[in-house]
């Protein structure tokens, strides 16, 4: 890591890994290689945390994942309870219950059946609430609710916070960011890879793809198309309002993510999206569909009926049509690796992916079961164009 | 949903003036307003002041009464005015989105003329949080709508024009202000000079200012120029104005201190839509980029008034009629040679009333104290940040306002940055030797202002913007 930043000379700069995207992952990718002592470049084309990791809703959730995600939901868990010993920052991280309400009694059949489910596969974090234990948990919540699903251990965190605490650790570690550096083209070498960027090219023997929404561009160079789509799930928050709800809380029969911060402002969201600005940087909102996230907010907690919103937003973020990340090596190059299409359910990974990315860097066994997440997984409906041969889509509440 | 050929935000001079031009070419015009009278802030209830109280119509001069002819023009008109509503959301397709009598509506535009015009500069110096301490043009607001003054005497601090105005206004209705603290450096005069013999087009603005120096001599109301490190002191609330001045302390005790920097753009809704931006370096804030036209740079979006860059209330009537102009041409309404002729008088008229500004741009500058202010002042008063806690989150690597407003929550709260955006830009700025055009500004988001949620959940879905 000799040569001139590329920003200012004409040097090819290089590095042991190039990460591309200055997201949660890409971020925790570059702290976790550097803590293997290795030198790191992170490309970021906008600033870090500017799409998905910077604005989504914070959950930090084991609640509700899908079953192969939950070896990763819980070992980042144990992360996220001592995060400041990672990145000598707390994140905003505050230990919540997360609950997800039942409304009838068929869904909350169904919240009891998953937890017998998840007991039987040998995973005990996720606890059925009857109705006296949901209203002593959520005072405020509705009257018609019936009981719900809880995982008492989970909590919440501030993602903008998050993503630039790992940010700053990994520049303690000596890695370099690059922001407004936009990834234009890699080309495979011998021995690594060249990457051409905005501020010039860029030599590494790693490649990791961390894009996100735009990480396709990549795995498509690497021939290894994906079908990743960009999505933009939106949020609002509103005024400040007195202490009401100590948890982060979902629905079982519909989209929402609800929490009250330690401010008072309550955040909501739930995963129904806004558009993407034709240049695809950009997000605007629906509004006849936030009216919707508004009227099951206010069905599920009248209390905020009377509240204010303050402003909405909303984040680019990459789905897949089965809903689970790609992680792991790529099926084509070696040396290249991926963590993107977390499908609006990342955050609370983000500090355990970049760990196991850097394991397989090294040559180490992940300890974690990556399987499921592998990129060829959809090689198959790639070639067939066809949308089958995906499973069937899992749970996505954010 | 509700659909119009023109929708203009905001019945000021510029909106009034473009509703009147544009209705009359026979295309519906809707007319939204905040306010329930027409007339904006500088002919703020003009109606009502030509009705209930005609002895004090004269009291605000004679360009008060081009405010009752705009309102009366209103009025005979086939305008569809609707006040009362608070426009939340515009989208660059042209649906706009309002909140009246407590329930939000869309509607559907095929031309928007943004005309919402200025607020007045923040001005973050210590104390300024403090209960007591207000604005110029608020006290101004309150004399205009109500006949009210304050009960003690006000010491009136700053720099501008309606800094004097006020003042002369007060002395007029027999409460004379303790003080004029003024902190327009003693060499400004003199560096202005230069911009007089173009200002000079503008002789009637120069003359009224003129007066208005001479009336407060003569009253004996005591007027302190160049005074720097101003400092509200109170503990609940204001009790003094303390100040440099001629190379010492002074301390002025007071209940009530009025603090006015001149007026800004107000740009959240252009913001909002995605309109670009240009840095005015002379007043220090942005505005829309605007072709002779007064169209943005997004397709259907007009602006007309101050807020597409301070040039006071003739000028906005001139601009108002342009863009009414232009638009009727663009609705088919007007052929281009009727257009170019209709258009030529305004274009002279706008332009000896710009004549004045560079003058006015260099004599009233924003003092430095108040562009960045010291650390421990606060510059985002909705979630309490100071201007330390910027300038320390600009050390730890943020670029800029919007990562700003991640790290620190400022421009956060229900005003969404109005007050402290260009606080935030000119600090940042400073710290990482930029110029603010580099730097930029807050994202604006919808709501524009605070929505009851229950509003937005009652929101009918065929209000949807067509994707």
């Amino acid at each position: 890591m000799t040569a001139p930043d590329p920003a200012v000379g004409r040097a090819v700069a290089t590095a042991d890994v190039l990460v591309v995207g200055g997201g949660l992952h890409g971020c925790s990718a570059a702290l976790h290689c550097a803590r293997n002592g290795l030198s790191v470049i992170v490309v970021e084309k906008d600033t870090v945390g500017r799409h998905a990791s910077g604005v989504n809703a914070g959950g930090v959730r084991r609640l509700g994942r899908a079953i192969a995600e939950i070896p990763l939901s819980l070992a980042a868990m144990e992360i996220w309870h001592r995060i400041a010993d990672l990145v000598d920052d707390d994140c905003g991280f505050r230990p919540a219950p997360q609950i997800k309400v039942a409304e009838t009694d068929t869904q909350m059949q169904a919240l009891a059946d998953r937890a017998a489910m998840l007991r039987d596969l040998g995973y005990a974090h996720e606890t059925v609430l009857d109705r006296d234990e949901l209203f002593r948990l959520l005072p405020a919540v509705s009257q018609h609710c019936v009981g719900g699903l809880a995982s008492l251990g989970d909590g919440f965190a501030d993602p903008y916070r998050t993503t630039a605490a790992f940010r700053r650790k990994a520049e303690r570690l000596g890695v370099r960011v690059l922001e407004g550096c936009a990834a234009l083209g890699v080309e495979v070498r011998q021995g690594g890879f060249r990457l051409r960027t905005a501020g010039g090219p860029l030599d590494g023997g790693i490649l990791v793809n961390c894009g996100g929404a735009w990480a396709g561009a990549i795995a498509a160079q690497l021939g290894e198309p994906v079908p990743v789509e960009p999505i933009a799930p939106m949020m609002l928050v509103t005024s400040r309002l007195p202490p009401f709800c100590r948890a982060v809380v979902g629905a079982a029969g519909r989209p929402l993510s609800f929490k009250q911060m330690d401010n008072g402002t309550v955040v909501i969201g739930g995963g129904r999206r806004g558009t993407i600005d034709a240049g695809g940087n950009a997000t605007r909102l629906r509004l006849g569909e936030l009216a919707k996230t508004a009227r099951t907010a206010s069905e599920i907690f009248p209390i905020v009926g009377r509240a204010e919103i303050v402003r909405g937003w909303a984040g680019i973020e990459g789905r897949m049509p089965d809903d689970l990340p790609v992680i792991g090596p790529s099926s084509t190059t070696d040396g290249a690796y991926h963590a993107f299409g977390f499908s609006a359910h990342g955050f609370q990974l983000g500090p355990v992916v970049g760990s196991a990315l850097a394991d397989l860097i090294v040559g180490r066994r992940p300890d974690l079961p990556l399987a499921p997440f592998r990129i060829g997984r959809f090689s198959a409906s790639i070639a067939s164009t066809a949308p089958g041969g995906a499973p069937p889509p899992t749970d996505r509440c954010v | 949903m509700d659909s119009t050929d023109l929708a203009i935000i905001g019945a000021g001079p510029a909106g009034l003036a473009a509703a009147a031009t544009v209705a009359g070419t026979g295309a519906s015009v809707v007319l939204l307003d905040e306010q329930p009278l027409p007339g904006g802030q500088i002919y703020r209830g003009v109606e009502m002041v030509q009705m209930l109280r005609p002895k004090t119509f004269g009291f605000f001069g004679p360009e008060f009464a081009a405010g009752a002819d705009l309102a009366k023009a209103l009025r005979g008109s086939a305008v569809d005015y609707r006040p009362g509503s608070v426009v939340w959301d515009v989208s660059p397709d042209l649906v706009l989105h309002y909140s009246r009598d407590g329930r939000s509506r869309g509607l559907a535009a095929r031309h928007v003329l943004i005309a919402s015009g200025a607020l007045e500069r923040p001005v973050p110096i210590p104390g300024w949080t403090l209960p007591g301490v207000m604005t110029v043009g608020a006290l101004q607001i309150l004399l205009k709508a109500d006949a009210l003054v304050p009960r003690v005497p006000a010491v009136l601090a700053g720099a501008g024009p309606l800094l004097l105005l006020l003042a002369v206004q007060y002395l007029r209705a027999g409460a004379p202000p303790t003080a004029i603290v003024e902190t327009v450096p003693k060499d400004a005069y003199r560096r202005s000079a230069r911009h007089l013999p173009q200002a000079l087009r503008g002789w009637r603005s120069l003359l009224k200012g003129r007066g208005w120096m001479r009336e407060l001599a003569r009253a004996g109301v005591p007027w302190y120029r160049g005074c720097t490190g101003l400092r509200v002191e109170g503990g609940d609330r204001a009790e003094a104005l303390a100040f440099d001045h001629d190379g010492g302390r002074r301390r002025i005790a007071a209940d009530v201190i009025a603090l006015h920097q001149g007026v800004v753009p107000n740009t959240q809704l252009t913001r909002l839509v995605g309109c670009a931006h240009d840095w005015d370096s002379g007043q220090r804030c942005f505005r829309p980029r605007l072709d002779a036209w007064q169209a943005s740079t997004v397709e259907g979006i007009w602006v007309a008034g101050d807020g597409g860059g301070i040039a006071g209330a003739k000028a906005a009537e001139w601009q108002g009629r342009l863009a009414g102009l232009a638009i009727a041409g663009r609705l088919g309404r007007l052929d281009e040679r009727d257009r170019d002729r209709q258009a030529a008088p305004l274009r002279t008229a706008l332009a000896r009333e710009l004549a004045v500004r560079p003058l006015l741009d260099a004599l009233y500058h924003p003092s430095p104290e108040v562009l960045c202010p010291a650390d421990d002042v606060i510059v985002c008063r909705c979630e309490e940040v100071t201007a330390g806690r910027v300038r320390e989150a600009v050390r730890l690597g943020c670029p800029g306002p919007n990562q700003a407003k991640s790290f620190l929550r400022c421009g956060m709260g229900p005003c969404q940055g109005r007050l402290c955006g260009l606080t935030v830009t000119e600090i940042i700025a400073r710290e990482r030797g930029l110029d603010p055009a580099e730097i930029g500004s807050y994202r604006i988001r919808p709501p524009l202002k605070p929505l009851p949620l229950a509003e937005l959940a009652a929101l009918d879905d065929e209000a949807e913007a067509p994707v």
